[in-house]
C-alpha cells in the first residue's frame, strides 16, 4: 500500500539547516495498523505529513497504492488527499461553525457528491461512531473524545484508503484515549490501513506494528500482538 | 457561478459567521451611502444656484441712472440724467442684430391703486411686451401686454398671481375687472407668474406708451432693459454681453455728456458677467465634491480591504483543513471570491438603495437658498459599487491565493 524509499527532509532554520528524516525505507502492506513512535524531535510528524502530502518531501520515492507520488503541486496534492486518505489530528481540526453532520460531510463535497447523499453518509458515519444523536450539535459544543470521534467519521467519509492519525489521544485523558483506540482497531478489524503516529507506549501497544523513529532514521520496525482496547473502556 | 452547490455552502457560510458577514457588509453599504448622499448635495448645490439665475434671462443687461459726480466739459457735477425714447429707439436700431428682446421701463410715481375701493398697495410700471421674456414671466390667465396696447396707449393692465390672490376672491376671475389707477380706469387683461417666485410678483404693468402720456412722464424711461441674442457657448455669451455693455456705455455717456469715468451717472448692469462667476463657483463646488466623493471611495476601498485581509487571515486554519480533505487551491479562493463580491454587491446595492431613496424622499423638501432637489446620477452611483466590489475581491484575492498556496501544514498550523 505505501513504499517509501530513501526518503530525505530538512528544514531551514535562518542560515542552518535542519536535517529531520535522513534516509527512511519503509513499506505498509493493506490492512496494517503501524504506530510510529519516538519522542519529540524524532521525525515522526514529519513523516506523517509527508505521507499525507501535507508536506513536501526533499529527495526519495513513495508509492501510494502503487501510484508514484512525485512533482506535487497543491492541486495535485488535493487530488491524491481526496482519493487516497483521511486524517486524524491531535487539535481535531473540525470547522468550528459547522455542525458535526456538517465537518463529517465536507470531505464528500470535495468528491462532488451530491448534497442528500453527503448527508445520508454523514449520519451513516456518525453512526459507526457513536453520534447520530450528536449530528447537528457544533463542535464547540462536544467533549474531546466526542470531537476525535466526528474527525475520524469524517476521516471515514471520504472511504480513504489510508487513514493517518497525529497524536488522536495526544489531548484526550486516558479513558477517552482508549475509547478513540478501540473505534481506530474496529476500523483496522474491518480492513482499513491505518497509520497512527504516537508517544505513549500504551496507544503503540494496541497497533499490530511499531515504527521506532529516532534522530530522523528508523531504530526499530517490529510486529507485535495488539492489546485490545476494549478490555479497557 | 451557477454551481448550486457552491452556493449552499456560501449561504451555509454566511448564516453561520452573521457578525463577520454583518461588519463587511455595514462598511460597504455606509460607505456607498456616504458617497451618494455627498454627491447628490453637490448636485444639489449646482441646482440651487441655477435656480437663483432662471428668475431672470440670463443674458439680460440693463440701465440705470442717477445724479453725475464728475464735471465734464464745462457742466457741472450733480446733474440728473434721465433717459429718453430717442436713446431707447437709438440702441435699439444701431444694435439691432445684437438684441433679442428690448423694452423701456417707466416708473409711475406715487400712483394709488385700488380695487372696489380697496387700496392695492404694489407699484405700477409701464413696460412694453417684449418684458415678458426679459423678466421670464409666464401668463397664468389672459394675455399679456402687446405691440397694439403700446401703439393706442390702451388703458389695460396686468395684475401678478400674487396679487390676484391677495386681492380678488378664489373663484372669481380678476380678468376684464377694472383697477383704478390714480382715478383712471385700467382694465385687468392678464395674470402673469414670475419663475423666481412671489418675491418677483410685486408690481402691476401697463403699456409704458400709457404709462408716459397719461402719468406725465413725456418720454422719460427710468431704465432700460436688453436680452440679447443667444450665442453658440456660454463664453461667447459672455464676450458679446460685455462688448455690448460698453458700447452702450459708451453711447450714452456721450449723448449725455458725462465723464467716461463717471461711476455714478449711467449704471450698466450686466447678468451674464456676475452669472459666469456663479458658474465658475458651481463648478468648483462640483469639484470639491467629486474630490471628497473619490476620497470617500478611496477609504471605503481601503476598508473592505482591510475587511478580506482579516477574513481571509481568520480563516486561513479553515482553509488548511479544507485542503486536507481534498479541496482544490482554486476552488478556495473561488469561494472565498465568491462569499466576498456576493456580500460587498449585496450590501453596495442596500447602501445605494437607501442613500438614493433617501435623496429621493427628502430631496424635493430640501428647499434652503442654493440647494434645490439634491440627487444622484444613477450611472455614477451604481459604478461607484462596481468599483468597491471589485476593490474587494482584489483585495480578497491575494491573500486568498497565498493561503491556498501555501503547504497545507503551515495553514494547518495558523493559529
Amino acid at each position: 500500500m505505501i513504499e517509501i524509499k530513501n526518503l530525505h527532509k530538512s528544514y531551514k532554520m535562518g542560515s542552518n539547516s535542519l536535517h529531520v528524516l535522513k534516509g527512511i525505507n519503509f513499506n505498509v502492506e493493506e490492512g496494517e495498523l503501524v504506530a510510529i513512535m519516538g519522542s519529540s524531535g524524532s521525525g515522526k510528524s514529519t513523516l506523517l505529513n509527508i505521507l499525507g502530502m501535507l508536506d513536501n518531501s526533499d529527495s526519495g520515492e513513495y508509492n501510494l497504492d502503487g501510484v508514484p507520488i512525485k512533482d506535487l503541486n497543491e492541486t495535485k496534492a488535493a487530488r491524491y488527499r481526496n482519493k487516497f486518505l483521511g486524517f486524524v489530528f491531535q487539535s481535531f481540526n473540525l470547522i468550528n461553525y459547522k455542525s458535526a453532520a456538517e465537518n463529517v460531510a465536507l470531505p464528500l463535497y470535495y468528491q462532488k457528491v451530491g448534497r442528500k447523499e453527503r448527508q445520508e453518509k454523514a449520519l451513516k458515519y456518525l453512526e459507526q461512531v457513536g453520534l447520530r444523536d450528536w449530528a447537528s450539535h457544533l463542535p464547540s459544543e462536544l467533549s474531546g473524545g466526542q470531537k476525535q470521534r466526528v474527525a475520524i467519521a469524517r476521516a471515514l467519509a471520504a472511504e480513504p484508503k489510508v487513514l493517518l492519525a497525529d497524536e488522536p489521544t495526544g489531548a484526550l485523558d486516558s479513558t477517552t484515549s482508549y475509547e478513540v483506540m478501540d473505534l481506530i482497531q474496529k476500523i483496522n478489524d474491518a480492513g482499513n490501513t491505518i497509520l497512527v503516529v504516537t508517544h505513549e507506549p500504551d496507544i503503540a501497544d494496541m497497533c499490530k506494528r511499531i515504527v521506532h523513529l529516532k534522530d530522523g532514521v528508523i531504530v526499530e520496525d517490529k510486529k507485535i500482538e495488539q492489546v485490545r482496547a476494549d478490555q479497557y473502556v | 457561478m451557477l454551481d448550486i452547490e457552491r452556493w449552499q455552502e456560501i449561504f451555509d457560510t454566511i448564516r453561520k459567521n452573521k457578525l463577520r458577514t454583518f461588519l463587511t457588509g455595514l462598511s460597504v453599504a455606509s460607505g456607498i451611502f456616504i458617497l451618494v448622499i455627498l454627491l447628490g448635495f453637490g448636485q444639489g448645490m449646482q441646482n440651487g444656484i441655477a435656480k437663483e439665475f432662471e428668475a431672470d434671462a440670463s443674458n439680460r443687461v440693463w440701465v440705470w441712472t442717477r445724479v453725475t459726480t464728475k464735471e465734464h466739459k464745462g457742466l457741472n457735477p450733480g446733474r440728473v440724467i434721465r433717459l429718453r425714447n430717442e436713446n431707447h429707439e437709438y440702441v435699439s436700431s444701431r444694435f439691432s442684430e445684437d438684441l433679442q428682446h428690448k423694452s423701456g421701463v417707466y416708473r409711475v410715481r406715487n400712483a394709488v391703486v385700488s380695487y372696489k375701493n380697496e387700496s392695492i398697495g404694489y407699484g405700477v410700471q409701464g413696460v412694453t411686451s417684449d418684458y415678458q421674456f426679459i423678466e421670464n414671466h409666464f401668463i397664468s390667465e389672459g394675455r399679456y401686454l402687446n405691440v397694439s396696447d403700446e401703439k393706442v396707449g390702451a388703458k389695460v393692465t396686468i395684475i401678478s398671481n400674487k396679487i390676484k390672490r391677495e386681492y380678488f376672491k378664489e373663484d372669481e376671475s380678476p380678468l376684464g375687472e377694472y383697477l383704478e389707477i390714480s382715478g383712471i380706469q385700467f382694465k385687468v387683461i392678464g395674470v402673469y407668474g414670475d419663475r423666481g417666485g412671489e418675491r418677483e410678483e410685486n408690481r402691476i404693468f401697463i403699456p409704458i406708451t400709457t404709462a408716459q402720456r397719461v402719468f406725465g412722464g413725456s418720454d422719460i424711461v427710468n431704465n432700460v432693459s436688453y436680452t440679447l441674442q443667444p450665442s453658440e457657448s456660454f463664453d461667447d455669451a459672455v464676450l458679446a454681453s460685455i462688448k455690448f455693455s460698453s458700447n452702450l456705455k459708451k453711447y450714452l455717456q456721450e449723448s449725455h455728456t458725462v465723464a467716461p469715468d463717471d461711476q455714478s451717472a449711467i449704471n450698466v448692469f450686466n447678468t451674464l458677467e456676475e452669472a459666469k462667476r456663479y458658474y465658475t463657483l458651481t463648478n468648483s463646488i462640483k469639484l470639491f465634491f467629486w474630490f471628497v466623493g473619490i476620497c470617500t471611495i478611496i477609504a471605503g476601498v481601503v476598508g473592505v480591504s482591510n475587511i478580506m485581509l482579516i477574513v481571509v487571515k481568520e480563516r486561513t486554519r479553515e482553509i488548511g483543513i479544507r485542503k486536507a480533505l481534498g479541496a482544490k487551491p482554486w476552488s478556495i479562493i473561488g469561494m472565498i471570491l465568491h462569499e466576498a463580491i456576493f456580500v460587498t454587491a449585496i450590501s453596495g446595492f442596500t447602501g445605494l438603495i437607501f442613500s438614493m431613496g433617501l435623496l429621493e424622499l427628502l430631496g424635493p423638501h430640501i428647499e434652503v437658498d442654493y440647494i434645490l432637489n439634491p440627487s444622484v446620477n444613477f450611472k455614477v452611483a451604481v459604478t461607484t459599487v462596481f468599483v468597491l466590489i471589485f476593490a474587494g475581491a482584489v483585495a480578497g484575492f491575494f491573500p486568498a491565493w497565498r493561503a491556498a498556496n501555501i503547504q497545507t501544514i503551515e495553514a494547518l498550523r495558523d493559529e
